[in-house]
């Protein structure tokens, strides 16, 4: 292989990996925002919390299956928590008083995180060891394969449940139409709480796979729940397929930004090109088109 | 028809109240039995916050110890801590409550430059000693009277790391440093001292401090021709990523870390990734294998072994290490002042000669507020999980 | 599309503007209770009483604070809770207008009184070129681009150290006015008040007006807004400076009272900060914007004897305020008010 296609090669793997984590918290944010058109700003506390709740249940001495599978459950207690106590109470509030509330939910996730487990950083260890996989002359982490397969089986695993189950079915008439959902007896509310339990679920397996790259900490959501937000509105917020396309893409731009232009502006890169794809496209790549009623 | 201003008018009473019963009017010269005020403006939380706990932690440690002998001069000392968040702009409120509210004798913190920077205007008018733990080098040169620092400065880290490359015959280095105030200042230091110990920079990459993959900024380097050592100024998870990286894509030449990441977290997060890593670092880290004629043994030994009988083994780190130097270097000056009077303790804080810390021997002088010299680092090596002494 | 609004407007203006509110011909009494003359009356009683309940520099320093805050939130809550676009990204212009204060008095020389007029001017220029494209956006898309704008504006600032000295900020000198250094709680107490005062009979004065009016219809229902003839992406823009002019101002005031600017003051969570304020003080109510301003500032201050508890206490006030106040402190309880006078 020649060397400027190696290195390119290189920056591919890195871009998707990160870009798998970033679709799946983007598609977090779809799932809340189809069933309720809430943006969950708590998402990235998710993501903290599988990490955190995780390496806490290791450090028990507990298997790392086990743990993880506690961690994913604890997180959805948090999400169900979070949708019963605070979203469902303020149903009707403006758009902008929901997103203070997720904010202050996120504050609030934090705090407590610190309190109970501590602020130092953590380690997790990687699912199959740390010998690094050569293909095609670019080296690949074994963790990095554990992320895409995970997210790519996450992706089949939702697109049969929202297109061949029933309850997959009413999650997607009420995100088109609450009131008819409604009508057709589909239990809305509890549509919603289901939403915000499977986007927990999401979050939480993405905090769990990236923490033996990057490490856990009690803040490590803030920045991913940033970037999943991003993601989700540059792929057109509530649609899946532009949830996963918007999160690969940031991973690759801010991967190829870094490798070919500079490093020092990767970030500001990633915004830019956001900011240029909602002003030729203001619903995002895939986003429906609005129209306002009167 | 009395609206929402009346309403509004009542809530802004209410607030006021509030605020004037957290700062209840200062009483009138404090008797010599009153306590000694210690006040104190930690990054606890946020994204130095591996910085901010262990201070905050040894700080109430090393002031609970000091009252259970007896206080210092016959009084209890009394801790005011504010947590900044790494936030300058908090850290100034809060230096101004601390200096007009809560009339401290002393500022012992300020986990960052920034922090640190943004509060000196504030004691050099207030006229209170002021001592910093935070690396950069701005913040004691030039000198301000009621400004002292405890760390070693990243100019010192800099030098030290190029020091021991010139004894492995490196001249070409390649920088990827954090974009966080730490890694920036540490980039710019590196850059400007480099020619003086004949080393060429090849190539100067950079990320952000949450980034979670450094992949294509090491790639860039490996392909840059003639690397032969990456230096990473940072600090937090950053050079743990950066170190994995390192050895995901197969890189040979040495690499270097900073004085950012002096605790044992570090190779915990970075695993065997860190093997062979060197670092200029405090003699904190390698207290035990310190040769039993250093002075500064049963002084890191001391704090090592306080500081973890009570938050576990393996937990301390260089950085608590700063705060404990802060505190014994004003506890030692207002023993020598005999009075915790700021115009008293800041002239014995400057005439500090020969006081060991975990940083090393302090030696001030009126042109210099932080006393330390290259000989206080300590250059490690990583092997098997645990530091050991280069020489 | 022709601009036939204004002038239609104006026509229809009635000379008693209070009158139109309260169904009646205003008597003075009326008048004086009113939110545009009675609510400035107070603001004025209030800023003119405070001194005297203030006794040390850190007081003084968080009215300031306080102050500064609200200046940015009573030109954001015309852009939220009037025009109903939303902006994540208004710390930008906030830190924008702090550094071109900080920059043009340390490096080109120039006086305090000169930079924040000039600064305010490069602000509202950017503002007036980027809210066409942004503006057409709406709900969380527009959420995004203005966040966006803001993190662009927040990484330029700690990148580009040799103008702004990177993530460890800069210093900025006091203003010096005769020989004489603004420096100190007391003569910044005024200052700022001084344009508070300003902004406020702006935004109320705004508010009253012929534009204000389409204002507010835009927040119901633009498309309606529109087809009724007004010229909805004007208003919208017009207001957007107009917000972003007002941040930069209190941006550069900040950078002069606190004499040290960090690029924290672009941050995402400073433009978070600014809209909680909105939306707790209450929208669309210029004294809620005060009231939010000034519990969002004090409230960490109070927090601080909390220690580690401090951000769990935070989030939960953020959270319980808004779940049981959706529309904000200040309209909730002049609400409750209100019906528990028509009750008696």
């Amino acid at each position: 292989m020649p060397a400027p296609l190696v290195e390119f090669l290189q920056f591919l793997f890195s871009g998707i990996t990160s870009g798998a984590i970033y679709a799946l918290v983007a598609l977090g944010f779809a799932l809340i925002y189809n069933a309720s058109h809430v943006i969950n700003f708590a998402q990235g506390e998710f993501v903290m919390l599988g990490g955190m709740v995780t390496w806490a249940l290791l450090s028990q001495g507990i298997d790392l299956p086990l743990a993880i599978a506690g961690a994913v459950a604890l997180t959805m207690v948090v999400g169900l928590a979070l949708e019963k106590l605070a979203i469902e109470p303020a149903r009707n509030a403006d758009v902008v008083t929901l997103i203070i509330i997720t904010i202050g939910a996120g504050i609030f996730l934090r705090g407590l995180t610190s309190v109970t487990l501590g602020k130092d950083l953590h380690a997790l260890p990687s699912f199959s060891g740390d010998e690094p996989l050569s293909l095609l002359g670019a080296t690949i982490m074994p963790q990095s394969l554990w992320i895409l397969g995970v997210t790519a089986g996450i992706v089949v695993l939702l697109h049969g449940f929202f297109n061949y189950t029933l309850l997959g079915k009413a999650i997607l008439a009420t995100s088109h139409n609450r009131l008819a959902a409604r009508l057709v007896g589909i239990n809305v509310s509890f549509v919603l709480l289901l939403s915000f339990g499977l986007s927990a679920l999401l979050g939480a397996v993405a905090g769990i796979l990236i923490a033996p790259i990057t490490a856990t900490h009690f803040e490590v959501g803030i920045m991913l729940g940033l970037k999943g937000f991003a993601a989700a509105i540059l792929g057109g917020l509530g649609n899946g397929v532009g949830a996963i396309v918007g999160g690969l893409l940031l991973g690759l731009i801010e991967s190829l930004g870094a490798g070919y232009i500079s490093s020092d502006y990767k970030d500001a890169m990633a915004f830019v090109v956001i900011l240029g794809v909602l002003f030729f496209m203001p619903s995002g790549l895939f986003g429906r088109r609005g129209t306002e009623r009167v | 028809m009395m609206t929402r201003f009346t309403k509004g008018l009542m809530l802004a009473g209410v607030a006021l109240v509030a605020l004037g019963l957290t700062a209840p009017a200062p009483s009138p010269a404090q008797a010599q039995e009153d306590p000694i005020r210690i006040g104190s403006f930690l990054a606890v939380t946020g994204p130095a916050s591996f910085l901010g706990d262990p201070e905050l932690k040894t700080l109430e440690m090393y002031i609970e110890r000091i009252n259970q002998a007896g206080g210092l001069l016959g009084r209890e000392l009394e801790l005011v801590h504010y947590d900044t968040g790494a936030d300058a702009n908090k850290a100034r409120t809060f230096a101004k409550r601390l200096l007009e509210s809560d009339e401290v004798d002393v500022i012992l913190g300020g986990s960052t430059t920034g922090t640190t920077m943004a509060v000196i205007p504030l004691v050099e008018r207030a006229e209170v000693p002021f001592i910093s733990f935070a690396g950069g080098v701005s913040i004691i040169d030039p000198v301000k009277p009621w400004v002292f620092k405890t760390p070693h400065t990243d100019r010192m880290a800099c030098g030290k790391i190029f020091e021991d490359m010139q004894g492995r015959g490196i001249s070409k280095v390649a920088l990827i440093s954090g974009t966080g105030g730490f890694g920036k200042s540490m980039r710019g230091q590196c850059l400007e001292v480099a020619p003086d110990y004949g080393i060429e920079i090849v190539a100067d990459e950079t990320y952000a401090p949450s980034d979670t993959d450094m992949v294509a900024q090491l790639t860039k380097i490996k392909n840059t021709e003639g690397v032969e050592a990456v230096v990473n100024p940072g600090f937090g998870q950053g050079p743990a990523i950066v170190t994995k990286n390192f050895a995901q894509i197969g890189m040979a030449v040495p690499l270097y870390q900073s004085h950012g990441v002096a605790s044992k977290k570090f190779i915990e997060l970075a695993g065997d990734a860190a093997e062979g890593v060197r670092l200029p670092a405090a003699a904190l880290l390698v207290a035990e294998k310190l040769p039993d004629g250093d002075p500064q043994r049963p002084i890191v030994v001391g704090y090592k072994s306080t500081y973890e009988a009570v938050h576990g083994e393996g937990s301390v780190s260089t950085f608590g290490g700063h705060a404990y130097d802060g505190l014994m270097l004003y506890k030692a000056a207002v023993e020598a002042a005999g009075s915790a009077d700021p115009a008293a303790v800041r002239d014995a804080l400057e005439a500090t000669r020969g006081f060991i810390g975990t940083a090393g021997e302090v030696t001030m002088s009126a042109d210099d507020h932080l006393g330390l010299d290259l000989t206080a680092f300590r250059m490690l090596e990583i092997r098997d999980g645990d530091w050991v002494l280069v020489n | 599309m022709a601009d036939i609004r204004p002038s239609g407007y104006s026509k229809h203006r009635k000379p008693q503007t209070y009158s139109r509110r309260l169904g009646t011909r205003a008597t003075p009494a009326q008048v004086l209770l009113s939110e545009r003359v009675g609510g400035m009356l107070t603001l004025l009683v209030v800023i003119a009483v405070l001194p005297l309940l203030l006794t040390n520099n850190y007081q003084y320093d968080v009215v300031v604070n306080i102050g500064i805050n609200a200046i940015v939130v009573v030109g954001l809550n015309l852009l939220i809770g009037y025009a109903g676009q939303i902006s994540l990204g208004h710390a930008g212009f906030f830190a924008l207008g702090a550094y071109a204060s900080a920059i043009l008095t340390t490096r080109y020389g120039l006086h305090g009184a000169l930079a924040l007029p000039l600064g305010a001017l490069g602000v509202g220029l950017l503002a007036y070129v980027i809210a066409r494209p942004i503006l057409r956006l709406s709900g969380h898309y527009l959420a995004m681009a203005t966040l966006g704008v803001g993190l662009i504006i927040n990484i330029v600032i700690s990148r580009e150290a040799w103008l702004t000295g990177g993530p460890d900020g800069m210093y900025v000198p006091a203003i010096e006015v005769w020989g004489f250094e603004l420096y100190g709680g007391p003569v910044w107490y005024w200052i700022v008040a001084a344009v508070l005062v300003l902004a406020v009979w702006l935004s109320l004065n705004l508010i009253d007006s012929p534009a204000g009016r389409a204002l507010r219809a835009l927040h119901g229902a633009s498309v309606a807004a529109e087809v009724a003839g007004v010229d909805t992406t004007r208003y919208k823009v017009m207001v957007f400076v107009l917000s972003a002019v007002m941040a930069s101002v209190a941006g550069s005031l900040a950078a002069h009272f606190s004499e040290f600017v960090t690029p924290d003051k672009a941050s995402f969570f400073h433009s978070i900060l600014f809209v909680t304020m909105v939306v707790f003080g209450g929208m669309a109510s210029t004294f809620g914007a005060l009231v939010g301003a000034a519990v969002l500032t004090l409230l960490p201050q109070l927090l601080a004897d909390f220690a580690s508890y401090e951000h769990m206490i935070l989030g939960l006030i953020m959270m319980v305020v808004m779940i049981f106040m959706p529309k904000g402190l200040v309209p909730t309880l002049s609400g409750l008010a209100r019906r528990r006078r028509a009750r008696s």
